[in-house]
């Protein structure tokens, strides 16, 4: 479909480890994301969602298939897209202004100029009091909007957000899901969001890709019929409760298929 | 605020403690010099020691001021040479594997044995003196450096380039800054051998120095000017020391911060 912002199609990533052995960290996966939409990516641990978006931030190039941004191939390509990695990577000797101003600092903007717009935006990023605290001063959550603020900054048409609360208690995390949605809701980024929360997919998302382990592939792709705009307290309602039993259906075939793929998987070894 | 009765008493102990047994020790060395009336030229009292410092304050300023000269030209030219190689090393993987062995290898060649080579070379000057302390004080400096460029967090690395950082920005933005600790604890450890080296330089040959007064000293058997001059460079070390961990806490106020 040309009117995705991003397509990834029929990708796949083979890592070679010790020993000579291989892993086939994804499968001919396929996705999509158009504009403006928030997409989450949702499987157990290891089945290759990092690995996906390394991909698409051109971190690492895939074994074979091939991934658009707006129409383009971007396979090898840094710079993109805006990243967010699994943990925050504050860098210590920096504080919070000059942290989230990096991205600006690197497509050649001012100091003076990156600060000022950064400043502007602390607020409604919650840490309009902490512009000049050092990271170790910082709580989980602060770091989080920290490092989602950089990402912010790095002003790409596409976000790629990798458990960006997986660290987080339940409480911290319910809120930073609300703070999530207002943002959004504001900027309408295209969001590529990896979690393996899932409450949190269908809260936040208009769509899901489901994925399974060993070798990862999408195993089913949900829409999500909740209207907009959304409330973390949403998660009490009749649909919401609808469709996390389907979804969670599909968590549990999907594993059962695992099994069956991986028997399979050793023969072809 | 609760804490900073904890903290000052901390400091205090870890300042007072030392001190004492110091004091102990030379209180013990004192009584015994005067108990057992052995001859000043072997071993003089620290009392004794302190008089001959006062007495010759002028001559051994005078010879601090060459070794102090020397020490500063010598860790100076170490830091230049030590970053630029570490640097260099970092950039290229062959060049790293072409040297480093080389570098650690040439640790094992005494200092001493090099020292008449640069005399034999570069005469009783300054030079051969800046020499020595450059060659004492530039492995530690591009050891502890090429180690902190190569133990950046591998996630940091990766953040940059997925932002579209080229090779130079990841080096001036984290790597630098990221290896800076690395750096002053080499800094220290140059640092603190760096008097040493001068005064290793100045008994090979010179006309001026605490090396040079040393030997003089204990060649006329004026043992408490030896041992005065051993205060001189204790003090100086310890100088060069703290004004290397004022520079790092200057340099670097989240590095300390953080604990
Ligand atoms: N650089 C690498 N070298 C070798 N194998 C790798 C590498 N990166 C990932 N893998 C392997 O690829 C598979 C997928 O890893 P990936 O990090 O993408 O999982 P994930 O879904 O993000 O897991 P999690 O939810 O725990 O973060 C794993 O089996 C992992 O061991
Ligand atoms: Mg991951």
């Amino acid at each position: 479909m040309p009117s995705d912002k991003l397509t990834v199609r029929g990708v796949s990533k083979i890592y070679s480890q010790d020993r000579g052995q291989v892993v086939l960290a994804l499968d001919h996966t396929s996705l999509s994301v158009q504009e403006g939409e928030f997409v989450s990516l949702i499987g157990p641990s290891g089945c290759g969602k990092s690995t996906l978006l390394d991909l698409v931030a051109g971190l690492t190039t895939p074994d074979s298939g091939e991934i658009l941004l707006a129409g383009q191939s971007i396979v090898g390509q840094r710079g993109k897209v805006s990243y967010m990695p699994q943990s925050d990577v504050l860098f210590p000797w920096c504080n919070v202004v000059d942290n989230v101003i990096i991205p600006l600092k690197l497509q050649g903007v001012p100091l003076a100029e990156a600060r000022a717009e950064a400043l502007a935006l602390l607020p409604a990023f919650g840490l309009e009091k902490f512009a000049a605290s050092y990271p170790y001063m910082l709580s989980g959550g602060m770091k989080q909007r920290a490092a989602f603020l950089r990402t912010y900054l790095c002003k790409k048409d596409l976000m790629l957000l990798d458990e960006p609360f997986g660290k987080l208690d339940a409480l911290t995390r319910m809120q930073m899901q609300g703070w999530l949605l207002d943002i959004w809701q504001r900027f309408k980024h295209s969001v590529l969001f990896v979690t393996h929360d899932v409450d949190e997919a269908i809260l936040l998302s208009d769509r899901i890709f489901l994925m399974s382990p060993s070798p990862g592939k999408i195993l089913v792709e949900i829409k999500i019929p909740l209207s907009r705009p959304r409330h973390p307290r949403m998660v009490t309602e009749k649909t919401f409760i609808e469709i996390k039993r389907e979804l969670m259906r599909w968590l549990e075939t999907g594993i059962f298929a695992q099994e069956e793929e991986t028997s399979w998987q050793n023969k072809e070894f | 605020m609760k804490n900073w009765r904890n903290i000052a008493r901390g400091d205090w102990n870890t300042f007072l403690l030392p001190t004492g047994t110091l004091l102990g020790f030379l209180i013990t060395w004192e009584v015994l010099v005067k108990v057992t009336a052995i001859e000043k030229w072997l071993l003089p009292a620290p009392s004794a020691i302190l008089k001959a410092l006062w007495s010759v304050k002028e001559l051994i300023w005078q010879h601090s001021l060459q070794t102090m000269q020397e020490t500063f030209l010598g860790l100076a030219l170490a830091v230049v040479v030590g970053v630029v190689i570490a640097t260099a090393i970092d950039w290229s993987e062959e060049l790293k594997k072409a040297v480093y062995p080389l570098i650690i290898a040439s640790q094992t060649i005494p200092i001493i044995a090099v020292a008449p080579l640069l005399i034999i070379w570069f005469g009783y000057g300054l030079l051969p003196k800046v020499l020595v302390v450059a060659l004492v004080c530039f492995f530690p400096i591009t050891v502890n450096l090429t180690d902190g460029y190569r133990l950046v967090e591998s996630d940091m690395l990766r953040l940059m380039s997925a932002m579209g950082a080229n090779r130079r920005q990841i080096f001036r933005m984290v790597k630098l800054p990221a290896a800076m600790p690395f750096f002053f604890s080499g800094l220290r450890i140059a640092g603190t051998y760096s008097v040493m080296g001068a005064v290793i330089g100045e008994w090979l040959g010179a006309s001026r120095g605490l090396g040079i007064f040393m030997t003089r000293s204990s060649q006329s058997f004026l043992t408490d000017r030896v041992f005065a001059a051993i205060i001189v460079i204790t003090i100086l070390s310890l100088a060069i020391f703290l004004l290397v961990e004022g520079l790092a806490r200057l340099t670097m106020p989240w590095h300390y911060q953080r604990k």
